[in-house]
Order: structure tokens, then sequence, then C-alpha cells
């Protein structure tokens, strides 16, 4: 290959609310506090990494009716912190990911058109949609949205936002103070949406951004979900922690985009991955075995197990086989408050079982294996070349990269890892762009 | 339930020291104001525009500023559908998000944003304002305000407001629908503020020996259930330096009166005399003991449009200039006062003494004019004064505005009558 290695897009995710956040660790410090957010983002904007990433969950997370208590609980607002951090950092994208079914689309536009505003064009939405009833009671709303409209409602909210966004020209304020012309136009803002889930009209309060539309992630993995990514996003989760898995994934959305009309270039596909490292490889593989053990303790085993089965497993060891009753997926949901692990528990029990056959694994290992969140082990040496072998052997356009430790857990990833992707001229060594969109190579939004 | 701790209603009779503080606003709060040559006119949607406001305001150790807001494009009128002028400052940001940028920026000037109850989901607002009292290590509130305009209502598409008219007030119409949005609004307030409890502060242990980052017991469900609305709790943020951010309302008549006694720390009044401010504070006394209120008395708080200059010719060349630039006098239900920063000094000596007056929001005609005028006139005066403090003392807003700070209501209570049991 001549010329120019491909460009690898790295983001950076908040260790969250989840068992894979060890906050037994020594190094482990608030999840709350600004100054945790404030490292974090520093150490992230001084590895020139392209964004930030929040994730959300709008009710604490409860096991037959018993809050959680085994993982770090509680979480600030996402735009509070996105804006706070727009003041704490220059140059780095904030991402935050925000429900479609508990906010309404003027608020939603009105928020990311100020959060791009205060950071100079460096905010980005990544949109989830819930049906989830138990989050519906800490809302108006309530926990109306059936399954088989979450995409309708979801597609509906980007298109009313965008057209929020589109309702101020870039040019519409004047301030002319000598003419006493301060809008350019007396429509600007003016704006109308009718669907199936809205139907609003009026005037739109903020002028355009500078982004003009703040950069829209996605996560979809069902078909119905890939293809509304694939007509709507500018960037794409996924999940896919092998490489085969993740270049299989990577050439079907960019069909589906093809298909949806656009170029392929203009969606960008960033799997999250957890990082381990060591000085060796076998000292990352210790490394990481240790952070399992406490990962994947006891009782969090038979928490993940439950979110398959749907029942209460307590009397089941964890040390033992794959528990043989039979999944309950029809029953009250036993714990709430998680994204559905499975639309299809038979299967995910079968998928199980079979792993277990395969490999001779017990159920913690079992649960290990498909939990585990690192995909990354080993010397920074290592780590850097399969990154750059994701990016360059189209599996993936890029990382949002994490660890088990906040909020110092990037701090090695980006003194450690990113030097290496930059001497292999696959990753920035400064910023060249202002914006969100100029980081990530797409094009500037237009009405 | 309960809701708040027992201290005695005090009388207001002690008025403690003098709080100032400042209403942001666009270019300022007079129409013409963007055409004056400070005016950074061009720039009010930009960051550096509210970084530079909030630390002028800062460096004139004013207890906070408070950031407009609505859900609509200006109209002038908080009642009126925005019209098709093109000569005035149309557009905003939204003012929660302009709190949290200015909060790393600052260090310990409150933050006070404006956010509507009528179309929001409490469940937002009370993690949004708890999270800005956590990035600003406690300087955070919530200045409360209903929206009773039909456009705005029909940017949301969920319900339809009668469009409310200035003749129609006083109407039973129009008294059943006021009733409504601050009935919703006390709602609102209410189902916040149980939230903000529902973490007791040491809720977070990270007990390894039991495998426990939280001890559940000090987590709650709030199940707030009103006829508008009912949230289950608990809030997804832990509890606040603060525990309870400052909530503020902006009261005209019986009705928001009402809810500034049920509701909130701080009222904002309008009076354009002394006599009128005594009156207002004998309405709020009345407002108080007609809902029980407990705890720390509202701190009373008179907002004035103001316009400085060195001389009074010269506040006054200035306020006529405006008007020429307006094309009109600005309405405000705020007094306008066209003075010299010693004259505004006096004016609010002479109100503190007759209305016994917690404190004063201003709201600069001009910006960032008048904000420096008060800052580096109107302060300096009240200091020669001894009217005023010469630096920051409390961390946190509610300190510094003598209010303590209050256990959760969800926090178990040890009675000396059962410890002795």
């Amino acid at each position: 290959m001549s010329g120019q290695a491909k460009q690898i897009i790295l983001g950076a995710y908040f260790p969250g609310v989840n068992h894979d956040t060890v906050w037994s660790d020594p190094a482990s410090g608030s999840h709350i506090d600004f100054d945790s957010f404030v490292h974090w983002a520093r150490t992230a904007e001084r590895g020139t990494l392209d964004l930030l990433f929040l994730a959300e969950g709008l009710r604490l997370r409860d096991r037959g009716g018993e809050i959680f208590d085994q993982d770090v609980v509680g979480r600030p607002d996402t735009f509070t912190v996105l804006a706070s951090l727009a003041a704490a950092t220059s140059r780095i994208g904030l991402a935050g990911t925000i429900n479609t079914t508990f906010n309404e689309p003027y608020e939603l536009a009105r928020q990311f058109a100020t959060l791009d505003h205060l950071s100079g064009g460096r905010a980005a939405w990544n949109v989830v949609t819930s049906s989830d009833a138990d989050t519906g009671e800490n809302f108006r709303r309530g926990g109306y949205l059936d399954h088989s409209q979450r995409y309708e409602r979801a597609g509906e909210t980007l298109a009313a936002v965008r057209a929020l966004w589109d309702s101020w020209d870039a040019d519409a304020v004047l301030a002319d103070k000598t003419s006493g012309r301060f809008l350019r136009e007396a429509g600007a803002g003016d704006f109308a949406f009718e669907g199936s889930q809205f139907d609003i009209a009026g005037r739109f309060t903020t002028p355009r951004s500078p982004q003009g539309h703040p950069v829209i992630l996605q996560a979809g993995e069902s078909p119905a979900g890939r293809d509304f990514a694939a007509a709507s996003a500018d960037a794409i989760f996924s999940r896919y922690r092998t490489f085969y898995q993740a270049r299989d994934f990577y050439q079907d959305v960019k069909a589906r985009v093809v298909k949806a009309g656009r170029d392929p270039g203009e969606v960008k596909i960033l799997p999250s991955a957890s990082v381990v490292l060591g000085d060796t490889p076998a000292e990352a593989r210790e490394r990481h075995a240790h952070i399992q053990d406490r990962q994947f303790d006891p009782y969090t085993v038979i928490v993940l197990a439950e979110m398959v089965w749907n029942r209460d497993l307590s009397g089941v060891d964890p040390e033992g086989p794959v528990p043989d009753v039979a999944p309950t997926p029809e029953a009250p949901k036993w714990i709430r408050g998680r994204a559905p692990l499975t639309q299809d528990a038979h299967t995910t029990v079968r998928q199980w079982r079979e792993l277990a056959e395969l490999d001779n694994l017990n159920l913690r290992q079992v649960v290990t294996k498909v939990f585990d969140r690192a995909v990354f082990v080993g010397t920074p040496a290592q780590v850097a070349g399969e990154i750059d072998h994701f990016v360059q052997q189209d599996a993936c356009d890029g990382f949002i990269l994490g660890s088990h430790v906040s909020p110092s857990g990037l701090d090695e990833v980006v003194d450690r890892v990113v030097p290496l992707l930059r001497d292999r001229g696959s990753f920035r060594r400064e910023y060249t762009g202002t914006t969100l969109r100029e980081h990530l190579g797409l094009r500037p939004a237009t009405p | 339930m309960s809701q708040t701790s027992s201290i005695p209603t005090a009388f207001h009779g002690s008025p403690g020291p003098l709080s100032l503080s400042v209403a942001l606003d666009g270019a300022g709060w007079h129409p013409g104001a963007w055409r004056t040559p400070g005016a950074r006119a061009g720039e009010l949607f930009t960051p550096a525009y509210w970084a530079d406001l909030v630390t002028l305001a800062e460096r004139g150790l004013l207890d906070f500023v408070t950031i407009e807001d609505a859900l609509g494009v200006q109209s002038g009128d908080h009642l009126a559908t925005a019209g098709r002028e093109t000569d005035q400052v149309r557009g905003r940001l939204d003012a929660a998000l302009v709190a949290a940028f200015v909060a790393p920026l600052t260090r310990h000037i409150g933050l006070v944003p404006t956010v509507t109850t009528t179309h929001t989901e409490p469940f937002h607002v009370a993690k949004a304002i708890a999270t800005l009292d956590h990035n600003s290590k406690g300087r955070a509130g919530w200045r409360v305000q209903v929206s009773a305009r039909s456009d705005e209502a029909a940017h949301f598409g969920r319900r339809e407001l009668p469009q409310l008219r200035r003749e129609d007030l006083g109407t039973p119409t129009a008294d059943r629908a006021v009733a409504e949005l601050f009935g919703e609004a006390a709602d609102a307030v209410e189902a916040v503020r149980r939230l903000w409890d529902s973490w007791e502060d040491d809720a977070e242990i990270r007990d390894e020996s039991t495998n426990r980052f939280v001890d559940r017991a000090k987590l709650h469900y709030v199940d707030f259930i009103g006829a508008r609305f009912t949230v289950r709790g608990p809030s997804i943020t832990p509890r606040s330096p603060q525990g309870q951010p400052i909530v503020a309302v902006l009261a005209h008549g019986r009705v928001p009166f009402a809810l500034a006694a049920s509701s909130a720390d701080v009222v904002f009044v309008t009076p354009h005399h002394a006599d009128e401010a005594r009156a207002i504070l004998a309405r709020i006394s009345a407002a108080e003991a007609e809902v029980s209120r407990t705890g720390a008395p509202l701190r009373i708080t008179a907002d004035l449009l103001v316009v400085l200059d060195d001389t009074q010719a010269g506040a006054d060349a200035r306020l006529r200039d405006l008007n020429r630039l307006a094309r009109a006098e600005p309405r405000s239900d705020a007094l306008l006062v066209a003075t010299t920063p010693a004259g505004l000094a006096d004016l609010i000596e002479a109100w503190r003494h007759a209305g016994l007056l917690h404190g004063f929001r201003l709201r600069p005609a001009v910006l960032p004019d008048d904000l420096h005028a008060v800052v580096e006139g109107l302060v300096p005066e009240l200091q020669r004064r001894g009217l005023f403090r010469t630096g920051y003392g409390k961390q946190h807003l509610r300190e510094r505005l003598g209010l303590p700070r209050p256990a959760s209501r969800y926090a178990e209570l040890v009675s000396p009558e059962r410890e002795h049991a």
C-alpha cells in the first residue's frame, strides 16, 4: 500500500455504572465529582483523541425490587457535564447519549445546539430510544412506547431535531447596529414538523450552531437498527470484539450506507474497546485475569446470568454448570433499568450452553467470556498493532476506548499506545481542525 | 409528608447582610441595548461573551447571576407570542447549559439559570441542577418559571394552552389557567426537591468487605404523585454539595407569591417605591403564613432595571439614547432607575431600611456596560458605606444567603426520645 495510512478515529468512554468498572481498585476515583471528568477529558485531549463519550441510564438498576449496590451507582446529568467540559477543554468532541423517548425534539435541538455553540462546534449526540416502561416511571409520558415504535420515534425525533437546527440560516443574525436590523429575515427560526409521533410548529430559539448539525452517533445491531443508522447517522458504535465479526459488521453496514444513497465514508464505524496493558504479554494477561476476577465476582456472575434468564438464580453455583432451568422472558422483569441483553432468551441460553460444552466452561467462565469488554490485552506495541490492523483492514474506522478504572484508566493508553499509533502514521500528532466534524473527516452539514 | 426541618419561620425582621445579584439576558434589559457602542451584539451566542459577563460579575463579589431563558423566541412580554420584528434581539442559548459552561471558569459566584416547569421533565431538571451544583462545588440555583404562551405549547405539541391575554387577567378563565400553570410549577419543584433528597449524603460507601458500593437503605423512591405527573425516583444523581440548591421565583401577584412561599428560597419582587416594598413584604409574610411555611423565611429580593453613569445628566442622556435606539420606551415590570452608582447606593440603603429587603437583583440595561458600572461603581460605593462585603466568604451559595444546609428529608432522624428509650 502506497501513500498515507487510513487515519484512525479514537474516542474515550467514561467508565460507567457497570460491572466492568472496578470501584475497589485503589486508583478508582469519584464518578460524580467534576474533577474526575476534567482529568479524563484533559487526558484524552492530550492524546489528541477525537471525542469523549458519555453513556446514559435514566433509572437506577434494581434486581427483584432492590436497587443494585454491587456496581458503581449514580451518574451526573450528561448535558451539564458536557457543557462544563466545553469550558475545560478546547478541541476534543463532546458526545452524549440522550434518549428520544423521554425528551422532546424542541429541547433536544436547543440543548445540542447550545452545546455546539459553547464548544465551538464539538457536540455529538448518540441517539438511543427506550421502550422501557420502568424508566418511564420517572417521566411524565411514562413507558408508553411500544417496542415496534422505537425506530419510528427515533427517526421522527431526529428528523424534527434536524428541521429545528435548519430553521435558522447560518447568516440569520445580522446585528447591524447602524441600521438597527438584528435579524436578516423575520422568519428566522420558523419550523413545522408533522408525523405520527409529533405535530409541532413555531419558532426555534437558538441560532444555527458552528457545526450546523452536531454529529449523530448510533448503535444499531438489529437489521432495522442497522438500516436506520446507515440512513441517518454519521458514526455507528458496535460491540463486535473479534476481527472477523467486526469486519462482517463493517461490510454489512457500509453496504447498507451505499444502499441508502450515501458515500460509505460518510458513516464511521467505531466499536468500543477496553484496553489492558502490560510490559510483557504475560504481565498483561496476568493483569487481565486479575481484573476479571474483580469484575466477575460470584454475585455479579449470577446477576448477569439473571439478565438472560429473567428469574432469581441466587441458588445457582457460579462455579457450576450453566443452569439447566428454563429462562422466563415472559415473567415480570427481574432486573430493571438495564438495556435488555437479548430479545430471545431461549436462543441465548442455548448459545451459552453450547459455549460451555464446547470449551468445558462453568457458568462464571461463560459469563466472563460473554461480558468481558477487554478487546486489547498486551504490550503497548501489541495493542497499537492490533488497533491499526483492525482499522487498516477495514474491520472498523476506529475505537471508543476505555478501561476498568475511572478517571485515570485512560492515562496509560494515551501515554503508551497513542504515541505508537502516531509513529505508525495512522493517528494525528495534533489537531488540524476545530470542529468534531473536521476531526472525523465528515463534510459540513448543509440544510 | 413533612418536607423541611422544623426551624420556625422567623419574622422578616432581620434581613442579614445585603445580597446583590445581577440578571443576565441577551444584550441587556433595555430593548435598545444591542445598538449601543459597547454592546457585543454579534457575540450573544458565543461562549466568550457569557464567560466574560459572569467573570466580571464575580469580580464584583456578587452573590449570584441569574440567566434568563424561555422555550420560545423573545416577544418582550411573557404573555405574548413572538412577533415578526427584526429590529430587536431574538434567539438565545439554553440557560442551564450556559451556567454549566461558566461553572469551571468561576470559583465563587452563584449560578442560577431559568428553567421552565411547564413542558419540561422534573426528573431531567433535578439532575441538571444537581449536576450544576456538583460541577460548581455548591453554587447552583434554579429560577423557576412557567410558560403561559400558547406558541410555546405548540413547540411541544403535547397539550394546548389557551392564549392568555393581558386584558383577560383576573377573569375566571384566566385565573384557572394561571392556577393550573403555577400548580404544575409547585408540583415540579416538590418533585425536584424530593429527587435532590433521594440520595442521602453518605449513600456511597464503597465497602469492599460487603461488596457494596452504595448503602441501598440510603437511596429512596420519591413516589411523587400529582394531578399532572408522577415521578418514581430515586434520582440517578447523588446528593449535591448544597443538598438543596437555591430555588428562586419572580413574583408579582397572589398566585406566584403563594408558589414562592411554598416552594422557593428566594423571591424576586418588583416594588416601584419604598412603600410598595413594605406592602409586598407584608403580602409575602401573609403568603408564608397561609402555606404554613417552615424553615427559613423567603429571601426577598427587589429587582431594579439600572442605567448607570458617573453623573445624573450622563445617566439621563444614556436612557434617552437607549429609548431613541429602541424607538420605544422599555416595558418593565421592575423599576427603571437611571442614576449614578452613589444614587443607586442611596436607593438601596433607603429601601433596605424601609422594606427590610434581603437584597437586590439588578437588571443591567446594557451589557456589559451597566454590569461594569455595578462592579466598578456601585460595589465600591456600597463597600465604602459598610453595606457590602469586601470578599467572598462561604463557598456554598446557600450559606452566603444565610440558609442552613438541610439534611435529606429521607434521612432517618434519631430522636432523643428513642435514644433514651
